[in-house]
């Protein structure tokens, strides 16, 4: 993942498209509350992080969302690829002693 | 409505492949930018999403005239916040055009010279600050109407920006009403320029939501894709039947001399917009086409020198890291 294009490989005219001088993509995760890990809510355009974080506020926390923010260029994120959809998520499926409802434990035994 | 008589393009596709990215919609699945779609999808989908994302950002134009002539300070604020709202609503769009393969100066550009368009609604003036109440009241109202089944259209992106959308879009509507109902209740003079608002955006938010789609095979299209939910003419009979009885509730009158309740049909009967006057808007000759684009374009120039400059910046802090390293 070189350019921030990079981030949607399947679009056709991409390749041939000169890269265009332009702000940088930034993906924004925000933490709602104390307590909870940081969630993506959408992306922006920034010319640097210190902008990025400033424009994460105004545009993602305007009602009172969150209580921190994390800012990242979207280039610099690796990503699956809907194709190792297979390979990747398929093992878990036939691996049900993951769950604890694969074990029967009595009832005399008390909560487990 | 914000996206108007969007055509969807033809695809050309493997039979197959097409086949499994129906069945993905048919069975509720969001499809999501990193997988396969038919160029006409993608195609259909930047325009719809990139007009809608410049009908917010063009939005501002006709509110922003009034926000330094607010009545009071608090209106000021809201106006003001409500303004402030609608730019994030085009960013959240802008963002989810994006993922599709166009980036969002290719993108402000192509409305810049023309090759895009934004709601014909926005081409109308704001004449005094009534307007500020029929503007949140109808045309919020009328786009609401079709951003609520848009939280389940089947693009991903574009399903989660309107999730947030209709969320602080039911704040603009209130903020609307709540004007009328003030100028409603006023002077007779007050209640004057309520009903002239009422007049003035009545069958242009009629037209919010385009011609009558019966005939339309892009509709079809786009109703199978699951990127557009509901006929146009059905969003409007349900605008003009939730709106109605606000009106009435306001002491004010719908323009229009046919509107009445229908027993059979349980839906009031109503007259159609001028259609001639929506196409000719669409065209380029509505009210203020020529400011608002004008506008947009004063503010892309003017506004160069600092994204240039800020870039620049940036650029020079990144390479002075990298020599300090």
């Amino acid at each position: 993942m070189s350019s921030p294009n990079a981030a949607y490989p399947d679009t056709p005219d991409q390749a041939t498209k000169p890269k265009r001088h332009e702000w940088p993509l930034w993906e924004v995760f925000i933490r709602g509350q104390h307590g909870m890990s940081h969630r993506h809510v959408g992306s922006l355009h920034a010319p640097d992080a210190d902008m990025a974080v400033k424009n994460a506020r105004d545009v993602y926390t305007r009602r009172n969302e969150g209580v921190s923010i994390w800012v990242v260029e979207a280039r610099h994120i690796a990503a699956s690829s809907p194709s190792d959809k297979g390979p990747l998520y398929e093992p878990s499926e036939s691996k049900v002693y993951r769950h604890p409802t694969f074990f029967d434990i009595p009832e005399e035994v008390g909560a487990m | 409505m914000y996206a108007q008589m969007i055509k969807s393009e033809a695809t050309q596709e493997d039979p197959e492949k097409l086949a499994a990215f129906q069945a993905r919609i048919d069975a509720g699945e969001k499809i999501e930018p990193k997988d396969w779609m038919p160029l006409g999808y993608r195609k259909t989908l930047i325009r719809q999403i990139g007009q809608h994302a410049h009908s917010e950002i063009v939005g501002q134009l006709p509110e922003g005239n009034w926000i330094t002539r607010a009545p009071t300070l608090e209106r000021k604020a809201i106006l003001l916040a409500k303004v402030q709202d609608e730019a994030g609503h085009g960013l959240y769009l802008y963002c989810a055009a994006e993922t599709l393969g166009v980036t969002r100066d290719e993108i402000t550009e192509m409305l810049l010279d023309g090759r895009m368009k934004y709601s014909s609604i926005f081409n109308y003036p704001t004449l005094t600050w009534a307007d500020m109440g029929a503007v949140g009241w109808l045309v919020d109202g009328a786009a609401i109407m079709n951003q609520v089944p848009l939280q389940r259209t089947s693009f991903g992106p574009y399903s989660r920006a309107m999730i947030r959308i209709c969320k602080e879009e039911s704040f603009h509507q209130r903020q609307g009403y709540d004007i009328m109902m003030k100028m409603a209740s006023g002077t007779p003079a007050q209640k004057k320029m309520a009903q002239d608002a009422l007049n003035r955006f009545w069958y242009p938010s009629l037209m919010m939501f385009g011609p009558s789609d019966k005939e339309s095979v892009h509709s079809e299209q786009s109703m199978a894709w699951k990127i557009k939910m509901n006929t146009n003419d059905e969003l409007r009979q349900k605008f003009v039947d939730q709106t109605v009885p606000q009106a009435e509730y306001l002491g004010l009158t719908v323009p229009d001399e046919n509107l009445k309740w229908n027993e059979e049909t349980g839906h009031y009967d109503f007259s159609q917009p001028d259609w001639s006057e929506f196409f000719d808007v669409l065209k380029g000759n509505g009210p203020c086409n020529r400011e608002r684009l004008a506008a947009r374009n004063k503010a892309w120039d003017d506004g160069k020198w600092v994204r240039d400059g800020l870039l620049a910046h940036a650029e020079k802090k990144a390479a002075r890291k990298v020599a300090a390293e």
